[in-house]
């Protein structure tokens, strides 16, 4: 009897007869229809509707580690200049808690230029010309606030909506409200640039949902995900043939002791293998003109690493990877604050709004929701670590007031939310918590933030813990 | 949870304190006036059955005794009374009642008339409002208990012993049947799995085959309980419990080069089956035992395991409460199964645990603090002692030499200074910072002085001085050329062998007054409370110390340790426990399926001196643990979770034993037991992920690149990926149960890492090396990988799979020597190349990373 005859023989579903030909998956699909297993049960990534019609399916997060100055970039305070280089007074800081600074350091006034752009007169900092070019196309929210003042537990805040370790961070919620559209590719990733951040790991783990929706991280150098190219001299065909083998004897197994989790075994098996075809896919920029790749600023310093990774975004949400989370570290400024953010600036500038550009051009804006910003904001006070050393002032952490934004799927483009008061310290209207960022963001893709809950531990969680309003302001 | 909600406001708050609606000018009438306020706008919470936030607002008792921040009223005083803030939504912007319409001005102002007059309560409207709480059925795990009977079943003689009579009963009275029980290879396989975490070896699988006494499988178990691999697959569950972990966790997430020491102390304690009533008194207390060791201390080490914050702006406060908050949250959750870390804000809002008694619990952990111990391995006391007389001479000299004590002291009133008058001189602001950040308890050794200090604290100070004493000092450090004098330090301590450390708890060396923090906030302080347990659970007899925690934990009386424990047996022996929400006993967790059989186990484990290898035994010796767990067409439908144990279950491994069998089948594996945790071979760009750059990881050599699971470096912020990949927990939080999850990165992880790659060579250098036929070879790769042998069909699939592979291979013989650089004597490239793919094939197998 050869193998061929064995299947069809010793296998009541008749499930191997197809496999032998090579088509296991689609044989596996039948196999698990017929065991009444709905695509929901056997694969988490599978494509699922929000509560209500969305604005946008995607999301690319782009989270800027450490702290940009919102003071340089983005709310203009010329007020400050009555301050600078005094303290403020005692009933404002009163109470005040900060990071490394006291209540009573000077203030310090921003030496950036700031200017009008587009019709909607966004200002600007001059350190950013290139989002100027997109300002119309952009939400700017100068009324953000958070509750942590230090790196990690800000990150955690902002990512998972607890300072608490052990929740969902925002593309673990998407993914497991969504699923993915990408059958090769996975549905949550984390791409990085600049160096590590603070949060690590908790910035993309999934907390207590199952961990099919953890982030998976693409890598800059080596295999873009961990392990994705065969071992050296294992060519696709031997790779396959292996496969094919290792199909079969599970299989077998599944025969005798009739575990339907073999099955699933074997199909996140035939996915590992169509995954290390699309990976090399997607990294293959040789398909983008020279124009695309120049407007990125892929191909020249200091924009490449985060220009790739801003390219890759797009070609992620184009293969339907549903959560693009990209992190630039870090934005830290205690010190030299000038000279380090001009870099970070330099460095991210041109990229960002050309994504804005892409996307746009391509029809995608209108579905992926694009989000920029950190953890918190800068002090209007200054650091100085080194007295006396020209140009080592900084700014420190700053809860109280900072500024993000938005663009594409679902949001009201060219219009400022909120506003803080002469010196950027309090915020005097529309105040936005991180809870309701996280709200708005769930809104626009579909769904109530009250109701995309998870039981854990006898209650039912959600992103925004127990609280989070959605920003109507910012929709469109 | 808004922390900063205080600072939002504070200059609103300023203003708004003036602005208390004036009291009403007459004189009040009590039960006309007040009364009914109290009782349609307070007692609905305020009451004595649900003193929400711990107050009651039926009496003047109520009132002056107050809720967890303090007197609601101080008579004659209303504008400093908290009940008239709170009504009148003057403080932080909350409001009392917080659903329906404010008090009116005029409520407010009569409120305030009634305290400034003196709030006076008439009795009869206290005796109608003091109706006892009603009493509800208590929930079934907080009552203790007692040793169910053994149940009567038809078929007796599948019985082996209590656990199945307990188990068939319920199949017989749903008219299911049992399994049979599963072959030999499947049970040898399955029990060393289970109690060591390791494969048979095919000498181990062939003796037992062998082995015709009819107590063969009673004797293989026995060999697996006395293994020293046994401390090492249950220590792995316990580290899963106690978060534990390599490295601070956080942003810096520095390495913690004494964290193995509580591993290297568990795998130890397992392996001699300490009774889990001492297991649990050293790990409360074991530095306050009448005669404490080294060995009982490290057991307090389990609390060490929790993060530390060192980010540069990091409150010393706020970060030690969230440490002390983790070690009551855990404790609460590994021996309570109680989710306590609910009620940090809060009153529990599905058990009967108050905030009040949340921070009870706390109590006992604020009074312990963090210290490292000398704690020698053999062989390093003796040298050691034989140079510290002459190394501790020397660094006397070097001292006095440089006049390090002036300097020093001169540096430490700096520091004091900087701490009392923050912001004045930032060089000496950050400096303060530094000194804070990397010495622990650094304010406490500041206030010691030298005379008090340990002799440990003492070293510390100085080298922390001498090291980083230039930004304050400036010139005078370089006078003194404190710079030279650091580095011969340096030199110095390596000429000294020295002893291994161990962190710790100690008593607190500080009174410690331990206050309810207000919505979980730890700035925002409520009453002071007492170490204590939940009312709803026996009494704590005499002083409320740790070591009397540890006692009453253990208590025949409290109702939830013993239950909890055998239940995580369970789970770990079974792939799901009997209340399957293992962490969770309260009144949101799920019921038991077996509550008898539950309760039996408790009570026979707590009265057999909790010994956890006996029930280990007991457990993998039953009929119902060694049922095939072949999936059963009648019990799909009816029982698709296995609820009902009329089968075994197929569970996946855990990520640290799916490394390890790789590495065993292999020839791989070192077996070496306990020591510091090793650093395998992973991709680069993974520690780059952690903070600035600043996680290293330098790949272990030799036989240490081969340790098992358990012993890998774990980085909280950038833990080893296919732990990660596999389920291993992030150690953050304390993990009672971990997921089973099946995902193409597991795939792509076992076919194309380095690690299970290098694996399947070796694994093929072992098949070519052992001669015979192809036949053979596969039989012993299957013995190897599955303790079993190959069915003829899946010999024949596997001939077909080696001659195309052989073909694909000799068409690229570049490839066949890239898979298989070594040269076998007597072996084609191809054939060797050919192989390592088959066998890859099998450490991919779903059976080989599978527990039948």
């Amino acid at each position: 009897m050869d193998w061929r005859h064995f299947q069809h023989i010793h296998t009541r579903r008749g499930f191997l007869q197809e496999c032998a030909g090579g088509i296991g998956t689609i044989a596996l699909a039948h196999l698990l229809s017929r065991e009444g297993r709905t695509a929901e049960r056997t694969d988490p990534m599978a494509p699922r509707a929000p509560h209500f019609a969305p604005k946008a399916k995607n999301v690319i997060f782009l989270f800027m580690e450490g702290a940009p100055s919102q003071l340089d970039l983005f709310d203009p305070k010329p007020g400050l200049k009555k301050w600078d280089g005094k303290p403020l007074p005692e009933s404002m800081t009163k109470n005040l808690r900060l990071a490394f600074i006291k209540p009573t350091a000077a203030v310090m006034s921003s030496p950036r230029v700031f200017t009008r752009h587009g019709q909607s007169g966004m200002e600007i900092s001059d350190y950013m010309p290139h989002l100027g070019t997109v300002a119309d196309d952009v939400c700017f929210v100068r009324s953000m606030f958070t509750e942590a003042f230090n790196h990690h537990p800000g990150q955690l805040l902002l990512m998972s909506g607890s300072t608490q370790f052990g929740r969902p961070t925002v593309g673990s919620w998407v993914t497991y409200g969504l699923g993915s559209e990408s059958a090769d590719l996975p549905g949550f990733v984390v791409l990085s640039s600049g160096r590590g951040t603070s949060g690590g790991a908790s910035n993309f783990a999934n907390g207590f949902l199952p961990s099919s929706y953890q982030g998976v991280t693409f890598r800059s150098s080596g295999d873009p995900v961990l392990y994705v190219s065969s071992p050296p001299g294992v060519s696709r065909e031997t790779q396959r043939a292996n496969l094919d083998l290792l199909r079969d004897l599970n299989a077998e197994r599944q025969a005798a002791t009739g575990d339907l989790e073999i099955a699933s075994r074997i199909a996140s098996y035939e996915l590992a293998f169509r995954m290390q075809a699309a990976a090399p896919e997607l990294l293959d920029f040789s398909k983008e003109s020279p124009l695309t790749l120049a407007m990125y600023g892929a191909d020249k310093e200091p924009t490449r690493a985060f220009a790739v990774n801003c390219l890759l975004a797009r070609r992620m949400v184009e293969r339907g990877v549903r959560f693009v989370q990209l992190m630039h570290a870090s934005w830290d400024d205690h010190t030299e604050l000038n000279e380090k953010l001009k870099k970070n600036c330099d460095a991210t500038d041109q990229p960002v709004a050309a994504l804005i550009r892409d996307l746009k051009q391509r029809g995608l804006l209108d579905s992926t929701l694009v989000v920029w910003g950190g953890e918190f904001g800068r002090t209007p006070m200054v650091e100085i670590r080194k007295p006396g050393v020209a140009g080592n002032e900084g700014r420190d952490h700053h809860p109280l007031a900072f500024t993000m934004w938005l663009a594409g799927g679902g949001i009201q483009p060219g219009q400022v939310i909120g506003a803080t008061d002469d010196i950027g310290f309090n915020i005097v209207e529309d105040k936005v918590h991180v809870h309701d960022l996280h709200a708005t963001i769930l809104h626009c893709l579909g769904f109530d933030h009250l109701k995309l809950t998870y039981r854990h531990q006898g209650r039912d969680f959600r992103l925004t813990d127990v609280a989070g309003n959605v920003v109507k302001k910012m929709l469109a | 949870m808004r922390k900063l909600s205080v600072f939002l406001g504070a200059a609103a708050m300023l203003a708004a304190e003036g602005t208390l609606p004036p009291p009403a000018a007459h004189t009040v009438d009590f039960s006309r006036e007040v009364a009914p306020l109290f009782a349609k706008r307070c007692q609905g919470c305020h009451n004595a059955g649900q003193r929400t936030a711990g107050l009651r607002l039926d009496s003047r008792e109520g009132l002056l005794e107050g809720g967890y921040s303090g007197a609601a009223i101080i008579p004659g005083k209303s504008a400093e009374s908290t009940l008239i803030h709170m009504v009148a939504g003057t403080r932080e912007g909350r409001v009392m009642p917080p659903a329906g319409a404010k008090l009116t001005p005029v409520e407010v102002g009569i409120l305030r008339a009634w305290i400034d007059q003196g709030a006076n309560w008439s009795a009869k409207a206290t005796a109608e409002s003091a109706a006892p709480r009603a009493e509800k059925p208590q929930h079934w795990a907080f009552v203790a208990p007692r040793r169910p009977e053994v149940p009567e079943v038809r078929r007796k003689e599948w019985v082996r012993n209590p656990v199945d009579a307990f188990i068939l009963a319920r199949l017989e009275g749903e008219g299911i049947a049992p399994s049979p029980e599963a072959s030999r290879e499947t049970l040898i396989r399955r029990a060393t799995l289970d109690l060591t975490g390791l494969l048979p070896t095919p000498e181990e699988t062939a003796a037992f085959l062998a082995d015709t006494r009819p107590d063969a499988y009673e004797r293989l178990v026995d060999g697996l309980l006395a293994s020293p691999h046994y401390g090492e697959k249950w220590a792995r569950h316990w580290l899963d419990l106690a978060r534990y972990a390599d490295s601070d966790g956080y942003e810096k997430d520095q390495v913690r080069p004494h964290a193995w020491r509580y591993r290297h102390w568990l795998i130890a304690a397992l392996n001699r089956d300490m009774p889990f009533d001492r297991f649990t008194r050293e790990t409360m207390a074991g530095d306050l035992l009448p005669e404490p060791t080294p060995d009982s201390r490290i057991a307090t080490a389990f609390h060490r395991n929790t993060l530390t914050n060192r980010e540069g702006g990091v409150d010393v406060f706020q970060f030690r409460f969230e440490q002390v908050l983790d070690r009551a949250n855990t404790v609460g959750s590994v021996w309570l199964g109680l989710t306590f870390g609910c009620a940090q804000c809060h009153d529990h809002k599905y058990d009967p645990i108050s905030q009040k008694e949340y921070y009870q619990l706390y109590a006992f952990f604020d009074r312990a603090d963090e210290e490292y111990i000398d704690a020698p391995l053999p062989g390093e006391m003796g040298p050691h002692l034989a140079g510290l007389g002459s190394y501790q001479a020397k660094r006397r000299a070097l001292l006095a030499e440089y006049n390090v004590a002036p300097l020093q002291a001169a540096w430490e009133e700096r520091m004091q200074w900087a701490r009392h008058n923050p912001g004045k001189e930032l060089d000496l602001d950050f400096a303060l910072n530094v000194l804070r950040v990397l010495e622990d308890s650094a304010y406490r050794m500041l206030d010691l002085g030298p005379e008090k200090r340990s002799a440990r604290q003492n070293v510390a100070m100085t080298n922390h001085f001498v090291r980083y004493g230039k930004s304050v000092l400036k010139e005078k450090y370089d006078e003194a050329k404190l710079g030279d004098l650091q580095k011969k330090l340096q030199e110095l301590e390596t000429t000294l062998p020295k002893l291994s450390q161990a962190p710790v708890l100690m008593p607190n060396p500080d009174p410690v007054r331990t206050h309810l923090r207000l919505r979980g906030d730890y700035r925002e302080l409520g009453i002071e409370v007492q170490p204590g347990t939940p009312a709803f659970l026996p009494p704590l007899p005499g002083e409320p110390t740790r070591l009397a925690l540890g006692e009453w934990l253990v208590s025949p009386e409290n109702p939830l340790t013993a239950r909890v424990t055998v239940n995580r047996q369970w789970q770990e022996i079974f792939g799901r426990g009997l209340v399957r929400t293992s962490e969770d006993f309260g009144t949101q967790g799920e019921r038991p399926s077996h509550p008898e059989l539950l309760d039996w186990l408790a009570v026979e484990f707590r009265e057999s001196g909790w010994s956890l290898k006996r029930l280990h035994r007991m457990l993998v010796l039953s009929a119902a643990y060694r049922q095939s767990s072949n999936a059963r067409d009648d019990l799909r439908e009816r029982d698709p979770a296995n609820i009902l144990l009329a089968r075994q279950s197929r569970l996946r491994l855990p990520a640290e034993a799916i490394r390890d069998a790789a590495l065993q089948a292999s020839g791989l594996l070192d077996t070496r037991i306990g020591g510091p945790s090793v650093r395998p071979p992973q991709p680069e760009g993974v520690a780059a992920l952690g903070y600035a750059n600043s996680v290293k990881w330098e790949e272990s050599q030799g036989p240490d690149r081969y340790r098992r699971g358990l012993y890998v470096h774990f980085q909280r912020t950038t833990p080893y990926p296919q732990l990660m990949t596999f389920d291993a927990p992030d150690a953050n939080l304390t993990c009672s149960r971990r997921q089973r999850s099946n995902t193409p990165l597991q795939a792509l992880n076992l076919l194309n890492d380095p690690v299970f790659f290098e694996a399947a060579q070796s694994l093929a250098t072992q098949l070519l090396r052992s001669g015979g036929s192809t036949a053979d070879r596969l039989a012993l790769a299957y013995r190897l990988c599955l303790s079993r042998e190959p069915s003829p069909r899946e010999k024949d699939r596997l001939a077909s799979y080696l001659e195309q592979q052989r073909r694909i291979f000799e068409r690229d013989p570049e490839a066949a020597r890239t898979v298989y650089a070594p040269e076998e004597a007597g072996v084609a490239p191809e054939e060797a190349a050919t192989w390592v793919m088959a066998a890859r094939a099998l450490l991919n197998l779903d059976e080989f990373i599978t527990r039948e």
